[in-house]
């Protein structure tokens, strides 16, 4: 409380001071003319470089590749660079516990799987032309720059067009009736820059098939936040693009959700620029003691608790729920007419899918919080797994007391999907194709996993029956501003089931689950004192009473 | 007429009302931060009790120098000499209006009990409230100090804790004793004014 007076006073103090001063600085702009007299450019243009006036790009490209060719006339390296990239080959090896994972690998619990469905997911390869295994990734006109680099937000990759936009005008989704009008790849590469939030969010703010589906944290909320929503991103503050955390060396984007950094080293706090291994922690610019003196105790939490643990206080917060559960077990009911439908919940949101199953969406979630020390294992196609336990298709690591942990929040996301009974492995099914096999062109779940088995060269025994599922995801964006961060109570509450971290494990926090046995000793003894003395005291009374009757 | 005699000079009785409300804030809060109930909220009882303890701190270190300038440490010397007869007076004489065992003067302020009672808190529950304290106070720097191998939280509050009820049941008790006077408020008048009522 004192603290709080004394930081008012203080700032009531710098206002009185600062005032002549703004004053003072702001009397030279008010004399400034208006620019009228100047002509204004058409587009001002901070690079160096005016794309638009290269000849290489001055041609009216047919395809994609094309425009890329064009590109790698100046930036030689570039296509090379990228194919080294997890964008490109869609495969990480995990070097320590030697998973093979990546969208290529993988099984998760939303849309599961990418082979068999290639045309389809690849709208979000930065590539051109992935159609089926047979993709060649050697070819450097099939990195497609424009999907990162494109400004002119007209750019647009449709599922079902194996990563390549739409040349001519097309109906999407199919049977719509809305046309996405053909790009115009001239004025796209003549206007070319920097990656921002919108090109990064084309694909990362959609992943799990839509709108603020898979991560919570990462919506189309993100393109223009507010500063309640992000603190770093908002327009109206720092700013910030996805590249300004993810500093990028050589199109090497740092940041990974395979193995992801959990304990931070202790920085100091630095500018960027500074040789960093870890540019994309809050550490590697706010350091390991980021709180002010005042609130130096805040300091103490730094090596238990994650920066995410307390700065963001819930996830989904930019008015877009995201989903949490999908049961692709209730797939492809029909409606009276034999055609898939959908419903909605009462917040307008898929309630059901004919294609998919159900789902729930949840806003301003609350996150779960473990143990993490940046270890993540992953059920993989080949894993046997135990179909009477709810499969962790990732699991995180950590432990109170291995040194290498912090407590973090998380999206647990719960789903269903099938497995393969004989072999008691995950299956890969055919979702998405033109031919007869694809479940949603006709919702056999038998020809689907057959196919998708097939396509990947994987044994099935032909059963299969649907399993629980659950996947976990680090919170990490949506950063709120400090006064919206958790206050102590919210951790530090003596009630069991309030307190946020209350089902963490190995930890004492004071104000929660106070020793027992001590607080019965302590307080029976107490009772045993007071009951005591107002006995003697009583006593005393009683007998003084009697005496003065006498 | 009674007589008086003049046992708590002006830093005695600072010290002892300043050191009351000090212990009772940090009592109060203090529990809040164990867990115990809600009263001022949890952040605001950390501060107030960490601000309450630095003041009280604060204050012991004048009270040490004090004592020992003074001589008056030798009021807290211990000695089994009438601690029976204190007794008896507590479980029966107290009753029947018997004359107190013990007659305070300027050189012995404090009954032998209470010579025992506060050398125990002085010794005993001080040291462990306060080192217990300090500890939990500089907990964001154990690893700094490379404390951390050979402390846990956890049991730096359980005795910090266990510190605090003791503290708790001598309130009670100290609390109450103060109207085991020669009169009923004979002993709170004399740390109010200085002057106590011996006969």
């Amino acid at each position: 409380m004192l603290v709080k007076r004394l930081q008012y006073l203080a700032l009531m103090l710098g206002i009185v001071l600062a005032v002549p001063v703004v004053q003072a600085s702001s009397d030279p702009a008010a004399e400034m003319k208006p620019a009228a007299a100047v002509p204004a450019p058409a587009k001002e243009i901070r690079s160096t470089a005016d794309h638009g006036k290269f000849k290489e790009l001055q041609k009216d490209f047919k395809s994609g590749p094309e425009v890329t060719q064009a590109c790698l006339t100046c930036h030689t390296e570039a296509a090379k660079q990228i194919m080294k990239t997890k964008h490109w080959t869609w495969e990480f090896l995990n070097p320590e516990s030697k998973q093979r994972l990546g969208k290529k690998n993988v099984i998760n619990n939303f849309c599961t799987a990418v082979p068999s469905n290639y045309e389809f997911c690849t709208a979000c390869h930065v590539g051109y032309g992935w159609k089926d295994s047979s993709f060649d990734f050697n070819k450097q006109e099939n990195v497609d720059c424009l999907v990162c680099h494109d400004t002119t937000k007209t750019y647009r990759k449709l599922p079902g067009m194996a990563g390549h936009p739409p040349y001519q005008d097309t109906e999407f989704p199919p049977k719509s009736g809305k046309i996405v009008p053909a790009v115009n790849l001239k004025d796209v590469a003549q206007n070319i820059g920097k990656t921002s939030r919108a090109t990064c969010g084309a694909c990362h703010f959609n992943g799990g098939g839509g709108d603020a589906v898979k991560h919570g944290d990462l919506d189309s909320s993100l393109k223009d936040p507010k500063k309640y929503l992000d603190v770093h991103m908002a327009k109206d503050g720092l700013n910030f693009t996805c590249g300004t955390c993810h500093e990028t060396d050589g199109h090497n984007i740092p940041g990974s959700r395979y193995t992801p950094i959990a304990k931070p080293k202790d920085a100091n706090p630095h500018i960027r620029g500074k040789n960093d291994s870890d540019p994309v922690t809050c550490q590697s610019c706010h350091g390991n003691k980021p709180h002010p003196q005042a609130l130096s105790r805040l300091n103490s939490h730094t090596d238990k608790l994650a920066c995410q643990t307390c700065h963001i206080p819930e996830y989904a917060r930019g008015g877009k729920p995201t989903k949490t559960l999908w049961d692709w077990s209730t797939a492809g009911k029909l409606d009276k007419d034999g055609k898939p439908f959908k419903t909605k919940d009462s917040g307008g949101h898929d309630a059901y899918d004919s294609r998919k199953g159900d789902f729930k969406y949840e806003a301003n979630v609350i996150p779960e919080y473990i143990w993490f020390n940046g270890k993540v294992n992953y059920t993989l196609r080949e894993t046997k797994l135990d179909p009477n336990q709810v499969i962790k298709v990732n699991s995180f690591e950590g432990s109170a007391d291995d040194g290498k942990s912090k407590i973090w929040p998380v999206k647990v996301f719960h789903g269903k999907q099938p497995y393969d009974i004989g072999n008691n492995q995950l299956v890969v099914f055919h979702t998405y194709g033109k031919d007869d096999s694809a479940l949603w062109s006709n919702f056999n779940w038998d020809k689907a996993i057959d196919y998708g088995m097939k396509e990947i060269g994987a044994e099935y025994s032909g059963k299969y029956a649907f399993v629980s599922t659950e996947m976990s995801w680090p919170i990490t964006h949506m950063v709120a501003p400090k006064k919206d961060a958790l206050a102590c109570a919210q951790c530090h509450a003596p009630q069991t089931g309030v307190g946020r971290l209350d089902k963490v494990p190995g930890i004492y926090m004071p104000g929660r689950r106070a020793n027992e046995w001590l607080n019965t000793a302590g307080w029976g003894l107490a009772l045993l004192t007071l009951l005591g003395v107002l006995g003697h005291g009583g006593l005393r009374i009683y007998l003084a009473r009697k005496g003065d009757q006498k | 007429m009674s007589e008086k005699i003049y046992v708590f000079k002006v830093f005695e009785r600072f010290w002892h009302w300043s050191q009351a409300g000090l212990i009772i804030t940090l009592l109060l809060t203090g529990f809040e931060v164990h867990g115990s109930y809600s009263l001022f909220g949890f952040e605001d009882a950390v501060n107030t009790h960490t601000l309450a303890a630095w003041t009280l701190v604060g204050l012991w270190v004048f009270a040490i120098f004090w004592h020992f300038t003074t001589g008056e440490w030798k009021q807290y010397i211990p000695t089994l000499v009438k601690v029976d007869a204190m007794f008896k007076y507590y479980l029966t004489g107290i009753f029947t209006h018997a004359p107190h065992p013990f007659k305070a003067t300027r050189l012995k302020k404090h009954n032998p009990l209470q010579r025992l009672a506060y050398l125990g808190v002085m010794l005993f529950i001080g040291p462990l409230i306060w080192f217990t304290g300090w500890f939990y106070i500089f907990y964001d720097k154990w690893t700094e100090w490379g404390w951390d191998q050979y402390l846990s939280l956890e049991w730096v509050a359980f005795f910090h804790t266990v510190a605090a009820f003791l503290m708790l049941i001598f309130l009670i008790a100290h609390v109450y004793l103060t109207t085991a006077g020669h009169t009923v408020t004979s002993h709170i008048k004399a740390m109010i004014t200085g002057w106590e009522e011996v006969e």
